[in-house]
């Protein structure tokens, strides 16, 4: 896939991954193998920057002796989501115009 | 390697970061490791999925603006002595325009890789006005009443347009070449300003 276009569907990805329970660095990466690779040191990046623009928070809690960070996402990371349903709309739409039929060209 | 060996490498190879930021990473590639062994894997296999320590350092750096690792870097990690200081002012007037003449070399250095480009798409448009020149030259000559002149003409044209042709895919091929060596300089740059025991260590 196109990097740049790989590139803004990341975050909207690790969103969708901590989106109906929190989650941890391990499960994100896990739960988004099938559609999207991405390793560690990426996923760290857009971890940060989500926390930056308050679309997530962290908190650390024990698990089996040992700190593990749970990310959970906020009321404007959903809305994130939703925006980016509504992008994907518009999206679709140039979608079916460009691979439209040439039925009515005669 | 192990799970502590992955670590303290690490450790080592982003030194130059702000702390905060190592702690903060370290602790994240040690979750990492550890939630890959809950899931089955052997510790080894657990730091080898993780990719290699400098295909991770690579990553992170390209990730990192390169203003913040040199800030960090500038930034002296300890009170600067009063006689430190003196001597940095007084000596002002060498370190500053040799500090200068350093980046004025490696710009220089850096321009005359690009004219180098340059030219070679200049030789190229040439060779390209070269076949257009031959081109109008067949129907001058044909008017003047030269058959043979205008069939010199036209070969010339033939062989500008070949070597105008060829000539672009240099052109093209050396750009490429010129970007990428580039971006590696860039990374280099970083990646030295980062961790300066790194060469250390690897001398080892």
């Amino acid at each position: 896939m196109d990097v740049q276009l790989k590139r803004g569907l990341l975050d909207i990805c690790v969103l969708a991954a901590i989106k109906n329970e929190d989650s941890y660095g391990y499960k994100i990466i896990k739960d988004m193998k099938p559609y999207l690779e991405l390793s560690e040191s990426t996923l760290y990046t857009i971890l940060k920057r989500l926390e930056a623009a308050k679309l997530l928070t962290v908190r650390s809690m024990e698990h089996e002796g040992r700190l593990r960070k749970y990310y959970h996402i906020t009321e404007a990371g959903m809305g994130r989501i939703e925006e980016f349903r509504e992008e994907w709309k518009e999206i679709l739409s140039i979608y079916s115009f460009i691979t439209r039929e040439d039925a009515g060209h005669e | 390697m192990n799970k502590n060996q992955f670590l303290e490498e690490l450790r080592r190879r982003i030194s130059g970061l702000p702390q905060e930021d190592i702690d903060e990473r370290l602790a994240f590639y040690s979750e990492m490791i550890d939630d890959r062994m809950e899931d089955g894997l052997t510790e080894e296999e657990a730091v080898a999925s993780l990719g290699t320590v400098d295909s991770v350092v690579d990553q992170i750096m390209s990730e990192i603006p390169l203003t913040k690792i040199v800030k960090e870097r500038v930034r002296p990690k300890r009170q600067m002595k009063a006689w430190e200081v003196v001597l940095l002012v007084l000596g002002a007037p060498v370190w500053i325009p040799l500090i200068i003449a350093a980046c004025a070399v490696v710009l220089a250095v850096y321009i005359v890789i690009w004219a180098v480009v340059i030219s070679v798409y200049a030789v190229d448009l040439s060779a390209a006005a070269g076949a257009a020149g031959g081109l109008a030259g067949i129907f001058i000559y044909l008017k003047a009443g030269n058959p043979a002149g205008s069939l010199f003409s036209a070969g010339a044209a033939i062989a500008f347009a070949g070597l105008a042709i060829l000539l672009f895919f240099v052109c093209k091929w050396i750009t490429k070449a010129v970007l990428k060596l580039t971006g590696r300089i860039f990374l280099g740059i970083k990646t030295s300003f980062a961790g300066k025991e790194a060469q250390h260590y690897e001398q080892q």
